[in-house]
């Protein structure tokens, strides 16, 4: 079975397990997914699964997406995402819940997007220091200092840190636990926080690092 | 969503009454030590409540030897907690009592309210 799923990030909250300790918990209401489509090496050059989740009206789909689902009587999805994996005996149709992929005590990598922080300085972008509160500085409390330089070379390198647009990125959270899967409630509640706002998409997959 | 935040909500303990600020409590709280579990009793008074759901908690302040204040703070729906025993309510007239911080002796008392 494959260790992957689609999800919609639900929020934080904790819960207790049985010896009292509280978790910090990240609710993930993930799956049902559907296989959408298999990528095989003889076709597309790699193995691959691409799982469909979020039932969605028809019309809101495009001549093409509505094509690409109508085999096996796969309902209509919102989302399509493609998951690497080599050694499953998934076809096209199948369905994936929770239970099937993950269980409690298990380590998982959860990817989002993250929330935007607009055009950011390089102190909240880069966890630049900033200069001193006192001693004489003046409006230059959380100036990133030197860009680089004098005479030679006299330009700033490419790719040095600075102000900018922040945020908004695809990042993965590695090696977090699973603490508890609700079969029933589609539902999965991860230790620690996972990345993007409530209501985003994330996906949940078997941790690389264990 | 908050419904499915709700979902995974552990249930209220039912040895534990509605508190309030100000009110005298002795809190039993399970502890283990090795494979022995044992209660142990933590009375004072509720000087805050906080929150809903999970995250509930309440801080009760008792005055140890020499003076010493000592706070500490419960997690209402924890599972640790055995029961909490309500001895009596107090007049007060905020949630929160942090103004009992800096009260000591003679000073430190709530006048009791009947209901």
């Amino acid at each position: 079975m494959l260790k992957g799923l689609i999800g919609k990030k639900i929020g934080m909250t904790q819960i207790f397990d049985e010896q009292g300790v509280a978790y910090p918990v990240t609710l993930i209401e993930a799956g049902p997914c559907y296989v959408t489509q298999v990528r095989m090496p003889e076709k597309e050059g790699y193995s691959a699964v691409q799982l469909g989740f979020g039932e969605v009206n028809p019309k809101r789909l495009t001549g093409g997406q509505l094509g690409h689902l109508k085999a096996n009587e796969i309902p209509p999805m919102r989302f399509l995402r493609e998951f690497r994996a080599k050694d499953h005996d998934l076809k096209v149709g199948d369905k994936i819940t929770v239970a099937d992929a993950f269980a409690a005590g298990e380590r998982v990598d959860v990817i989002g997007v993250s929330k935007g922080k607009g055009f950011a300085g390089a102190v909240k972008r880069y966890h630049f220091h900033g200069m001193n509160a006192t001693h004489g500085t003046s409006d230059r409390n959380r100036a990133p200092g030197s860009r680089s330089s004098g005479t030679t070379p006299g330009r700033v390198y490419k790719g040095s840190r600075g102000a900018g647009h922040m945020g908004t990125d695809r990042v993965t959270t590695q090696n977090l636990k699973v603490v508890l899967v609700d079969a029933e409630r589609n539902l999965i509640a991860i230790n620690g926080a996972v990345p993007g706002s409530k209501g985003s998409l994330v996906m949940i997959k078997e941790a690389r690092k264990q | 969503m908050t419904d499915l935040l709700k979902a995974v909500e552990a249930k209220p303990n039912e040895k534990i009454p509605q508190l309030r600020s100000g009110d005298t409590v002795s809190v039993h709280v399970k502890i283990k030590e090795g494979d022995r579990e044992r209660i142990q009793e933590f009375k004072g008074t509720v000087i805050r409540l906080r929150k809903s759901g999970n995250e509930a908690s309440f801080t009760v302040r008792r005055m140890a030897s020499n003076g010493v204040g000592v706070e500490r703070t419960f997690l209402l729906r924890s599972p640790r907690l055995d029961k909490v025993v309500v001895e009596r309510h107090g007049q007060v007239r905020r949630a929160q009592l942090y103004f009992m911080r800096g009260r000591t002796g003679k000073s430190a008392r709530l006048k009791q309210k009947f209901n």
